[in-house]
């Protein structure tokens, strides 16, 4: 998986390409630990996302949980597969997906 | 019918899901079943690495296609668990409340046709099964 990553003043957004997975995940999870403190909006752009399993979700889980005490986190062109995986589990509910 | 077995840690669960694409390939598999099949895979073989041995262990997947029926079974020694037993969690929850754990294997039940286990011989057997 590949992060691509853009950040303008105390807005980020990721951009992920490939699968994020049991694999994936602690990669995508320590870039965040040190780029969330100060940040006040997170975009993640998932149009060249392949899927995500269960170790994603617990890392954009985490990342959403930060967030939302001190900006917003948004997840954008999510794929059919991915959509099925937050729809299933209920995620739908929790993240904000444009 | 075809068969990989290797160590079973996180590190191998991208030899694994090779073996079963190329395979899906060969099947003509539509890309989304093979991406759910994919994720099924991280799932149920992150299981077996991180809680089936304490000392380390094998895990062998074989792969079985027949009447437009993929299947694919995990075998592993460690010690005797059903996943399918594991209670759905609730989906319902705030963030805030919710937990990860039980959902990889609640996606499995969610995306493949069946999920089975069976404990035999010392081994822990678990098939799924999906139409593409």
């Amino acid at each position: 998986m590949t992060i691509n990553k853009e950040k303008n003043g105390t807005a980020l957004t990721v951009a992920l390409e490939g699968r994020l997975d049991t694999t994936t995940s602690p990669k995508l999870e320590e870039e965040l630990k040190a780029e969330l403190p100060g940040l006040t909006s997170l975009v993640f752009d998932f149009s060249k996302l392949e899927y995500i399993s269960s170790a994603g979700l617990r890392v954009l889980l985490g990342a959403h949980k930060t967030m939302t005490k001190q900006g917003e986190m948004t997840v954008t062109n999510v794929n059919e597969i991915v959509k099925e995986v937050f729809e299933v589990t209920g995620f739908s509910d929790i993240l904000n997906i444009k | 019918m075809s068969e990989i077995t290797l160590a079973a840690t996180t590190e191998n669960i991208g030899a694994v899901t090779a073996f079963v694409d190329e395979e899906l390939e060969k099947v003509d598999c539509p890309i989304k079943a093979q991406m759910q099949i994919d994720v099924a895979i991280d799932e149920l073989f992150s299981n077996i690495a991180l809680y089936a041995y304490e000392n380390g262990g094998d895990a062998t997947v074989i792969f079985d296609f027949a009447d437009g029926v993929v299947s694919l079974t995990f075998t592993d020694s460690g010690k005797p668990y059903d996943p399918t037993k594991k209670d759905d969690p609730d989906t319902t929850l705030s963030a805030e409340e919710r937990e990860i754990g039980g959902l990889g294997i609640f996606l499995v039940k969610k995306t493949m046709d069946s999920i089975d286990y069976r404990y035999e011989d010392g081994k822990n057997i678990l098939t799924i099964k999906k139409t593409i």
